[in-house]
């Protein structure tokens, strides 16, 4: 373990309001209520299987889209 | 049961997929070649250099594990929608460590942390708590690999292989190779490991639901079978719906295990390879690929249930070998059996590097011998890793496997217990660094107190038989609403580390040292302070001679 030595420029943050997108795919799939549920069916899937299988398209979106917005410059 | 005589096909592709990987993990030392491998960063972290694609194979193979791949199927072939946790919780938890592990990862680099616990020394100047998230980490770990044997047995079993010579001569050529090539081996062989997977899983849910008549009566059939009355309970076996007493159990077991996943030493040890901290960040939007392929997995279950599969003996973790065996031809059977055998490779090799860097670094260096130079310390962590694995086999061979399920059960509580003093810690250091180790201590007493009055009915079992904890048991309510105990643990963990925190603070106890900066939290590859390794991974274009 060596100390730093230097100071540098770079950003010392990680804030940004974008973050708070993120609060979404956490949230949603941890809501049963939305999709403990079998109607309406999809492909013969009752409602409960396709819609938490539709949360990872959520969840992939929202951390794409915050990587993306917060994306360092340079 | 099935008889091996059957089963030369699906054995020899078995065994050819086997042995080429094991060559690849043997080449693996040379692959992106490092001057030497006797450096905890090259043997223990890949060089610290692994790009955005070596780090998706790596990170999937790590934390997708063989045993994940038999063990959710099962759970859903036995208990219906309950088992379908996996998915929310794998949904989950990247948009929950996105901005945590960049900052991990930042610290680390400056610092040089090889393990949690050596943040957590610097970060709260206690080599005492960094002890226990040491030891927290090692033995959450061990059984955790000794269930990737489980996960190999499982096939074997399906391939009428009976005795336990197949599971030495397995875990004997993955513990060389790992003793060699270090992280490289099982990075290396993810490519394999996760491109088979695919391949077996998508073919899986194209060809079984156009033989079993369609999705719709996959859910139909399970739904019926699982409506059946447990002679175990008098109640269903189980539901394709949340049930009013579960639904609480399930979100909460859902998050406790996002929580729990990257405390695992493995899963830190694939985020510090990775070469900078856009790659942790990629790697969280194209980590659910993977989730997603979980997601079907967990439906072979239904897709077992539906073909009226039964379980080898009473090993329910079965159904998905012989779900295959009795659907596929004998030679995709046979790659099929391959892609969990080597799925179980991966992650073990990964946790046993974890294991050892823990021990040799938060240990061996801590206690027994402080001027450690870097060779000695990666000596130390090769034999340890060794030592680990003949630990997992030994676990199978002489104690009953169910021992290491239980084991596993406990290690996600145990883990859990290092969510204030390593993930918290990365944010804050208000909590005292003893406060944080009477939490750590509390929150496992709790949790193992909760999963001890936890019985099973299937198997008889009056303790540890499972992790529902129901919360008539404290006398809040009278329903048989379950809750999942580490979440519980967590909460008085945190609890009594602040109520503690305020006491020793008033009583004017010294806190530690923080070793760390603010800026350090937040450097990238390049900056002047996060440590170069070309010199010793021999990668940069201007290569300074070592």
């Amino acid at each position: 373990m060596s100390a730093p030595e230097r100071e540098r420029s770079t950003p010392v943050t990680d804030r940004s309001p974008w973050n708070w997108l993120l609060v979404v795919p956490i949230v949603v799939p941890l809501c049963t209520f939305i999709y403990n549920r079998g109607e309406p069916t999809l492909f013969g899937f009752p409602f409960f299987y396709w819609s938490q299988l539709a949360f990872i398209v959520i969840g992939v979106s929202t951390t794409t889209l915050v990587y993306q917005l917060t994306k360092r410059r340079g | 049961m099935p008889q091996l005589s059957d089963h030369y096909v699906q054995l020899s592709v078995f065994v050819v997929l086997f042995l080429l990987v094991s060559g690849m993990g043997f080449v693996a030392a040379r692959w992106r070649r490092p001057d030497t491998l006797e450096h905890l960063d090259e043997w223990g972290l890949g060089g610290r250099n692994f790009g955005s694609w070596i780090t998706w194979f790596l990170l999937g193979g790590d934390l997708y594990t063989a045993y994940t791949f038999v063990a959710v199927p099962a759970l859903v072939f036995g208990a219906g929608a309950m088992g379908f946790f996996a998915v929310p919780y794998t949904v989950i938890v990247y948009p929950m460590v996105f901005l945590v592990l960049v900052r991990l990862w930042s610290v680390s680099h400056v610092h040089g942390f090889v393990t949690p616990a050596d943040f957590v020394r610097a970060r709260f100047g206690s080599p005492t708590l960094a002890l226990s998230v040491a030891l927290a980490g090692i033995v959450a770990t061990m059984p955790y690999i000794a269930l990737q044997l489980v996960g190999i047995e499982s096939v074997l079993k399906a391939m009428g292989v009976t005795g336990h010579l197949p599971i030495i001569v397995a875990f004997t050529i993955l513990a060389l190779y790992t003793y060699n090539s270090g992280l490289r081996a099982p990075a290396l062989i993810a490519f394999v490991k996760d491109t088979l997977i695919y391949l077996v899983i998508i073919v899986a849910v194209i060809v079984i639901p156009v033989k079993l008549g369609g999705w719709d009566v996959i859910f139909g059939a399970a739904e019926k079978a699982l409506s059946a009355t447990n002679p175990n309970t008098g109640q269903p076996r189980g539901s394709i719906l949340l049930t009013a007493n579960n639904q609480l159990q399930y979100v909460t077991l859902a998050f406790g295990s996002a929580l729990a996943l990257f405390l695992y030493p493995h899963s830190i040890t694939s985020v510090l390879a990775a070469k900078d901290r856009n790659t942790i960040k990629r790697n969280m939007a194209a980590l659910p690929a993977y989730s997603f392929l979980l997601g079907l997995i967990a439906l072979l279950g239904y897709m077992a249930l539906a073909a009226g599969v039964k379980p080898i003996g009473a090993d329910g973790n079965t159904i998905v070998p012989v779900l295959f065996d009795t659907h596929f031809p004998a030679w995709f059977t046979g790659v099929a059996f391959a892609a969990i055998g080597i799925g179980a490779l991966v992650p073990a090799a990964i946790m046993s590097i974890a294991a050892a860097n823990l021990f040799t670094r938060n240990i061996y260096k801590e206690y027994l011998r402080r001027d450690a130079t870097p060779q000695q310390e990666a000596k130390v962590s090769k034999i340890t890793s060794l030592v680990v694995k003949v630990g997992a086999v030994a676990c199978i061979l002489f104690l009953d496997p169910q021992f290491s399920i239980d084991l596993q059960l406990i290690g996600g509580v145990i883990i859990l217990q290092t969510l204030p003093s390593v993930a918290l810690g990365l944010y804050t250091r208000w909590f005292h660094r003893g406060a944080l180790v009477a939490g750590l201590v509390a929150g496992l007493v709790a949790g193992l107190w909760m999963l001890y009055t936890i019985p099973n009915p299937n198997t008889g079992r009056a303790h540890f038989g499972g992790s529902a904890f129901k919360l008539s048991e404290l006398g809040l309510t009278d329903s048989a609403v379950t809750v999942y105990v580490g979440f519980l643990a967590v909460l008085v963990n945190l609890v009594v580390a602040a109520l503690l925190t305020l006491a020793l603070r008033a009583a004017g106890i010294p806190d530690g040292e923080d070793a760390t900066r603010r800026s350090d939290y937040f450097a990238d590859a390049g900056d002047p302070r996060v440590h170069d390794l070309p010199e010793i991974t021999g990668e940069a274009p201007a290569r300074s001679p070592a």
